[in-house]
């Protein structure tokens, strides 16, 4: 039986500043809830190459794993959780700017 | 210190220019990010976890007020206020925005300082003794030769792609405070028969395979110098592996060539291109050590000094940790911790940098230097300024007294910024610092070093810690592993694993284990925790850190 698929964000980082981004429906966010979560390999790989040829706007682009159980994704690596809510060390990057997270 | 001829003026000018327009071209969308990449990393502009990072050069650590005030001034204009020292005596800026960057570069060389090779596979920036030119142990100050280096070394046509980045440090005294031993070449000033020369190690290095470097010249005259480094890293050109980047720095090339062979093309090589120096950078090498030529020391008791430590043990214990001899008479080298208890080891803010600018301009010749410890010195200070300079730190939150204690640790960036880093450092050693400030125990362990890295690579260099901490993602979640009985003095070694990793909650109650556990074995009040390490052995600290595999086996 094949496994089931784990859905997932296209995230980033933006050209200028270097924020953390992720992809939704129409464009670009900075928050992972506004992200289009992508249930469906076929989908996610099409997506992906669609961000990809972006290369006026973000840098580094890849397929991250998520959680949709809540209402809204969460990372399920931690390495993800701190590039959906920035440092831990001090209240700065994202964390300046709740909205965000 | 050294000041930049015209041509380094116009060299860099040039540079950055060029950069200018290829930010450009990658913002108007000419040039692809495979395009850009190289370029912009050959100008130390890193991609990381959340924004880009700047890594500025401070060669051998050196730098004097103007340019820390420049250094505070980029933080506040294009980055958040604060910057971050690192254990290659660079500064990190963690938040600039990709338009700003050729304004930074700019910034810098308007006071003599750039990006140039702190990324890429190529010779990186120099480092040194941060005590050079101040030090009562000292054979000679290094950062001439540091400072030749940097000069032969930077856009090198023949060294701006080797097989891996390429790491060379110097010092001028016996006791190393340079970390010489875990450097690509490494380098000991030392006279021999009332000549000046060097003692070369090369292949040491931390990160995925630890090594100390191995002596491969005893004594090089030092007319020799630039030579000899051409003919090594020609070799190490030459020979490294580039199908394998785990495998391609020199301590790699040396092991599996072995030290003889690679040492006989060395010689080989040096033998044909040493008549191509014709003494040229023995010329150079002179005008350079006039620019680094000892202040005028003042002669002048110590009086007020004295009076402080008697009066006031806030001060007197700030003195007897922070402070290092000086050569000179009446004066001291004032070690400013960056690690506050709960601190971001290397943090200084911008207001921070700008005060111990202004404190070397006022009392300390200006002359600051950077620690690969992630501290900051005043190198000469005459010791009647100290409780002055005590207390304007104090005031800034820069007055710790815990330089070579538990919480001076030395913490890499880690997951916190790294694009690299597999787990986090910075939290760890926050709170570490935390939990033995509130034991209140700390100057009673005394001399300890701890170092954390939060990856393989070692930036942290754990392997040399007393107590080194590893960093990593065991099945999506951090783990630490630790070693023990690391050094990264004169007699440099490798740290030994203890044993399974901890989670991030274990980490902290498992140090405390292992430091209350030192504090019962050790024979005398001035045992340290490394010479107990030595002459107990893994055993009783492993006793310590795991009491349940004791429990289960009993």
């Amino acid at each position: 039986m094949p496994r089931a698929y784990i859905p997932k964000v296209v995230t980033a980082n933006a050209l200028l500043e270097g924020d953390v981004i992720y992809q939704t429906a129409t464009g670009w966010s900075r928050n992972l809830a506004e992200a289009e979560v992508l249930t469906d390999e076929a989908d996610a790989d099409l997506r992906l190459i669609d961000a990809s040829q972006q290369h006026d706007r973000v840098v580094g682009v890849y397929l991250a794993d998520v959680d949709i159980s809540g209402p809204t994704p969460k990372p399920t690596h931690f390495r993800e959780d701190f590039r959906a809510r920035g440092p831990s060390n001090y209240v700065h990057g994202k964390q300046e700017a709740p909205k965000h997270v | 210190m050294y000041n930049y001829t015209d041509f380094d003026t116009a060299f860099i000018k040039e540079r950055n220019a060029q950069f200018r327009a290829q930010v450009e071209r990658r913002i108007d969308g000419s040039l692809t990010e495979d395009e850009f990449k190289p370029l912009r990393l050959m100008n130390g502009l890193y991609l990381q976890l959340h924004a880009y990072m700047l890594r500025v050069a401070i060669p051998y650590g050196t730098l004097n007020s103007r340019q820390m005030h420049v250094l505070a001034d980029i933080a506040d204009k294009w980055d958040k206020g604060y910057g971050h020292f690192t254990t290659r005596q660079n500064i990190q800026y963690n938040w600039p925005e990709l338009r700003d960057v050729p304004d930074m570069l700019d910034a810098l060389g308007a006071v003599q300082m750039h990006a140039i090779q702190t990324s890429g596979n190529t010779i990186r920036n120099v480092t040194a003794d941060h005590f050079a030119g101040a030090a009562a142990d000292e054979i000679a100050d290094p950062r001439p030769v540091a400072e030749l280096i940097r000069q032969w070394s930077t856009d090198h046509p023949e060294f701006q792609f080797l097989p891996r980045k390429f790491k060379v440090a110097v010092t001028g005294s016996p006791n190393d405070r340079a970390v010489i031993k875990a450097h690509d070449i490494g380098l000991r000033m030392v006279e021999r028969d009332g000549l000046a020369g060097f003692e070369v190690i090369v292949g040491g290095g931390l990160g995925r395979t630890p090594m100390i470097g191995k002596v491969l010249r005893d004594f090089l005259p030092r007319e020799d110098l630039l030579p000899y480094l051409e003919a090594i890293v020609s070799v190490y050109n030459l020979l490294g592996r580039r199908d394998n980047k785990y495998k391609a720095r020199i301590k790699i090339t040396v092991h599996e060539n072995g030290l003889e062979d690679f040492g006989a093309r060395v010689e080989e090589r040096f033998a044909l291109i040493r008549p191509q120096f014709t003494g040229v950078d023995q010329q150079m090498l002179a005008a350079i050590e006039s620019d680094f030529a000892a202040p005028e020391f003042r002669s002048a008791p110590d009086t007020e000094y004295q009076d402080a430590r008697r009066h006031y043990p806030a001060f007197r214990s700030w003195a007897d940790t922070n402070l290092s001899e000086h050569r000179a008479p009446g004066y001291a080298i004032v070690t400013i911790s960056l690690k506050a208890h709960g601190a971001t080891p290397g943090d200084a803010t911008s207001a921070q940098m700008r005060l111990m600018a202004d404190l070397a301009k006022r009392y300390g010749h200006d002359e600051l230097r950077i620690s690969h410890e992630q501290n900051v010195i005043l190198p000469h200070v005459h010791k009647n300024d100290l409780p002055s300079v005590y207390s304007a730190l104090r005031a800034a939150g820069l007055g710790t007294a815990n330089i070579g204690l538990i919480s001076d640790i030395i913490a890499c960036p880690g997951m916190d910024y790294c694009a690299l880093a597999t787990a986090r450092s910075i939290p760890i050693a926050q709170e570490i610092a935390t939990r033995f400030d509130e034991l209140k125990i700390e100057h009673d362990v005394g001399p300890l070093k701890i170092k954390i890295s939060g990856c393989i690579n070692a930036c942290g260099h754990h392997h040399v810690g007393h107590i080194g901490i590893l960093g990593l993602d065991r099945a999506g979640v951090e783990n630490y592993q630790i070693t023990l009985g690391g050094d990264h003095t004169q007699d440099a070694t490798i740290g030994e694993r203890a044993g399974p990793g901890f989670s991030a909650e274990e980490i902290i109650p498992a140090v405390e284990r292992l430091v209350m556990a030192y504090l019962d074995l050790r024979s005398e009040l001035g045992e340290t925790f490394l010479d107990t390490y030595r002459r107990l052995g893994l055993a009783p600290f492993k006793a310590a850190l795991y009491p349940e595999a004791r429990a289960n086996a009993a």
